[in-house]
């Protein structure tokens, strides 16, 4: 397992644009994903409260989807996003890690199926939810 | 008859690049994705430099569904906020639009992405459509192309919540 977080924690870092936004896989597998993203001045979408801008909250539930996606039981090679439905429920509080947690909760042969939710340092009340479908490449018909 | 002879055409200039560069300056994330606007009259295109750092998967290498993601999220917003300065800018009633005031982003309630092709790695463009822009709600549709305007690699459409109109 400690394995799979490590190789997990390398495939992170050689995605360039999730190493750029400070993302980290916190845990991994079976088809679940936990990414956290530290808050960033750098982010900050509203600059009169010092929120994180919705588009670094969607690349962050990407990131997490994709992930979910690869440690599927299926095994797939590769993946790419299809589509992404994303709800914003509230902003998300200033200073505040955000953590997306991922399930691919149904594959095909060439479709993935994730739901993903985005929290801050309050996890019972989500900042956002989001639903995505993805291809698998790879799989074993 | 008087006729109040129009404005000098860099006054105009002037005014809407200062509206512009201050609705775009004021967003750090613009900033750190490095978007850009071009403007023509009142039409925006949004641009994406290509840069090592907005790749997702290297293997390809193709840009990263997230940051393809909130090119489109920060045009869609942008060319709203934009749409809805517009009139207050131009006709110049009420107290002239100071660029260091802005009235507040829109909110994004929900966005909906389609991926249509991989991003490659080179520049991407981005025009938004504001379908609906009502009292409180607005709907706003938007594509991104690179190489040929016909075939676009992603597009979405958004609702966003118009805050600080009526308080």
């Amino acid at each position: 397992m400690t394995d799979v977080l490590n190789s997990a924690r390398n495939f992170m870092q050689a995605l360039p644009h999730s190493r750029a936004l400070g993302m980290q896989i916190v845990e991994i597998g079976n088809g679940r994903a936990t990414v956290t993203m530290p808050w960033d001045a750098r982010f900050v979408g509203d600059p009169v409260t010092g929120v994180i801008h919705g588009g670094a909250v969607s690349a962050l539930m990407d990131t997490a989807s994709g992930a979910a996606v690869m440690c599927h039981p299926a095994g797939p090679q590769g993946t790419a996003t299809l589509g992404l439905r994303i709800d914003y429920m509230r902003p998300a509080t200033t200073g505040e890690t955000i953590t997306a947690r991922a399930e691919c909760y149904h594959v095909t042969r060439s479709v993935a199926f994730v739901r993903v939710t985005a929290t801050d340092e309050d996890a019972l009340r989500p900042v956002a939810m989001a639903t995505g479908t993805f291809t698998l490449e790879g799989v074993a018909p | 008859m008087n006729r109040t002879p129009p404005e000098p055409v860099h006054i105009i200039k002037e005014r809407r690049e200062a509206v512009l560069k201050a609705l775009v300056g004021g967003v750090p994330y613009i900033g750190f994705l490095g978007v850009q606007f071009d403007r023509r009259g009142d039409e925006l295109t949004a641009v994406l430099p290509f840069r090592d750092d907005l790749i997702g998967n290297p293997l390809l290498p193709a840009l990263h569904g997230g940051a393809t993601a909130a090119f489109l999220e920060v045009t869609a917003i942008i060319v709203l906020s934009w749409s809805l300065l517009w009139d207050n800018m131009e006709k110049g009633n009420g107290p002239p639009l100071d660029p260091a005031n802005l009235p507040r982003l829109p909110k994004t309630i929900d966005f909906t992405i389609d991926y249509l092709r991989t991003g490659l790695p080179r520049d991407a463009y981005a025009r938004a459509r504001v379908n609906r822009s009502g009292r409180r709600y607005a709907s706003v549709h938007v594509e991104a192309w690179q190489d040929n305007h016909t075939r676009p690699f992603a597009q979405a459409s958004g609702h966003f919540l118009l805050t600080g109109r009526d308080d």
